[in-house]
């Protein structure tokens, strides 16, 4: 059987979920890092995804968290300043949104939802403009300059499940239930995609950062539209794939592309693949 | 139309927070804790504090536990605070919610130890009980036993356990240890524990003292006469 003669069928059953494997076992890791401590008594990590420390050495604080301690007129320690300065370097070197597809312990509720809301073939509710999530983070860093208070921390369900894992959940697992359910019933990819301020942090470093997914053999592209229906983002996925008559190039510049790369995973005829912002002219693809 | 949901959602969960922030009465901040509104602001509710701390004293508060979610408190009657004098909670604090200014625990304020039921106390009842006093790790400065007459028996001596607001750190070893059901000592913040003076009090004795010399010049000091025929002073 030669190149030519492998119909459509044939080439779906290449293998399609090494990106997606990766990715859950990022998240699990980094999850199993934190509870190794609390859970086995060895330590290599203490804290929450909030504010961390890594082997008596290592400080790691959320951008966002520190934006709500600024805005609610406190001036951290420097061990909080250092923490976020390499948590901000680190994403923009491989990608702002690597946090909600490869760290953040809700994507693994919210991909759960869209999974299952997938399988019902359940349709969108309401449809929350992508953008939400933006005036929501202004918002609430409003709220904690007028307040003094970090507000956001009293409902946020990132905070919640990870605090909740390590120290105990409390009625916590209640607002992630809520999370899941907006998701399944109400829109698709309702949480991460539309309202959760802190993933609209981590896009905003993703308007510099190094690594992304770019489409070089775009030119490739049948159209049948797995990566539309696989991407948490679909809309970053256009200009790049689509864009070659109004002289775009192929790199994903979307800040709100999470790399996963599941549009790697999925397309049949390798379009996608992993690279660097650079060089996104027309003669790369 | 976005901008105005965002909007309403952020004064929502304001509202929820402001409603859901009041510190109860027997929750009690680690050493060092900034002023509550400040310490709210302040803490990114990381745990770390929780977890350097040696004697489990410690917990972050779960969602429904009357603390704002996530921020570390203590309850004395459990565990209390064992006041180490390395203070590695505050050391732990990556954001200074918890002061690193404060080095020496001595200094430490995280509540006010109050005798609130004389009707109970041992030693007020005349036993010699003294437990609270003897835990105390500032013992005879924050604690001190007050020497009072029995009534009840005409002869004896009540030695009362007596707290000084100024030296106590509210550690909570001794509402820990009190051997009632109930303690009768107990730690309160110190905003619910102390009374305040209007702004305008002065105090004339010390006034007196700072300015050296009586203000009023040239009061005449009438006698006191003494109680239970004690004569004129
Ligand atoms: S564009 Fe690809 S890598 Fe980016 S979010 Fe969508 S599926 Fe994931
Ligand atoms: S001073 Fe010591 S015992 Fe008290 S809260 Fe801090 S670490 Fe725990
Ligand atoms: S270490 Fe500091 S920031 Fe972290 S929970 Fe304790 S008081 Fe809050």
């Amino acid at each position: 059987m030669t190149a030519a003669s492998l119909t459509h069928a044939d080439v779906r059953t290449r293998w399609r979920w090494k990106w997606l494997l990766l990715r859950r076992t990022s998240q699990l890791a980094i999850l199993a890092l934190f509870l190794l401590g609390p859970w086995a008594g060895i330590w290599i990590v203490k804290g929450n995804l909030s504010s961390s420390l890594t082997l008596g050495v290592l400080p790691l604080t959320d951008p966002f968290l520190l934006l709500q301690v600024l805005a609610s007129g406190h001036l951290p320690e420097a061990t909080a300043l250092v923490g976020v300065g390499i948590i901000v370097a680190f994403y923009l070197l491989v990608g702002g949104r690597v946090f909600c597809g490869w760290v953040c312990p809700v994507n693994l509720v919210t991909d759960g939802a869209a999974w299952l809301r997938d399988r019902l073939g359940l349709r969108a509710r309401a449809r929350p403009s992508r953008s939400t999530r933006y005036w929501l983070l202004a918002a609430l860093l409003a709220a904690s300059a007028l307040t003094g208070m970090a507000v956001w921390e009293w409902v946020n369900p990132v905070s919640m499940l990870h605090r909740g894992l390590i120290f105990g959940f409390g009625f916590a697992w209640l607002v992630l239930l809520a999370v899941f359910l907006f998701d399944l019933l109400v829109t698709s990819r309702g949480w991460c995609s539309h309202v959760c301020p802190m993933g609209a942090t981590y896009s905003l470093l993703g308007a510099a950062s190094l690594l992304r997914v770019r489409a070089d053999r775009r030119a490739d592209c049948d159209d049948c539209m797995e990566c539309f229906r696989v991407c948490p983002e679909p809309q970053v996925i256009q200009p790049a794939l689509k864009g070659m008559e109004q002289g775009i190039g192929p790199v994903i510049t979307g800040i709100n592309c999470t790399n996963c790369g599941r549009c790697i995973d999925v397309c049949d005829q390798d379009v996608f693949r992993f690279g660097t912002r650079f060089h996104n002219t027309m003669e790369a693809s | 139309m976005t901008a105005c949901g965002a909007a309403l959602l952020g004064g929502f969960v304001t509202l929820y927070a402001r409603g859901a922030s009041a510190l109860p009465a027997q929750a009690l901040r680690p050493p060092g804790a900034l002023d509550e509104e400040t310490f709210l602001g302040a803490c990114v509710r990381c745990g770390l504090c929780v977890r350097d701390c040696p004697y489990d004293t410690l917990a972050l508060a779960r969602l429904g536990e009357p603390v704002a979610t996530g921020t570390p408190y203590f309850v004395a009657r459990q565990v209390p605070c064992e006041m180490c004098e390395d203070i590695p909670c505050v050391k732990a604090c990556p954001t200074g919610a918890l002061d690193p200014e404060l080095t020496d625990i001595d200094d430490a304020r995280m509540g006010v130890a109050v005798l609130i039921d004389q009707q109970t106390c041992l030693n007020f009842l005349g036993l010699r009980c003294d437990v609270c006093y003897r835990v105390c790790p500032l013992i005879d400065e924050a604690i001190s036993l007050e020497l009072d007459h029995n009534k009840r028996t005409g002869m004896h001596t009540r030695f009362l356990p007596t707290v000084d607001a100024d030296a106590c750190t509210g550690c909570g070893k001794c509402e820990a240890a009190c051997v009632l059901e109930v303690a009768a000592i107990k730690v309160l913040p110190t905003a619910l524990a102390k009374g305040q003076l209007g702004s305008h009090y002065r105090l004339g004795w010390e006034e007196k003292e700072k300015a050296g010399e009586s203000l009023i010049k040239g009061i005449i000091d009438l006698p006191d006469r003494m109680p239970n025929g004690g004569g004129v002073r």
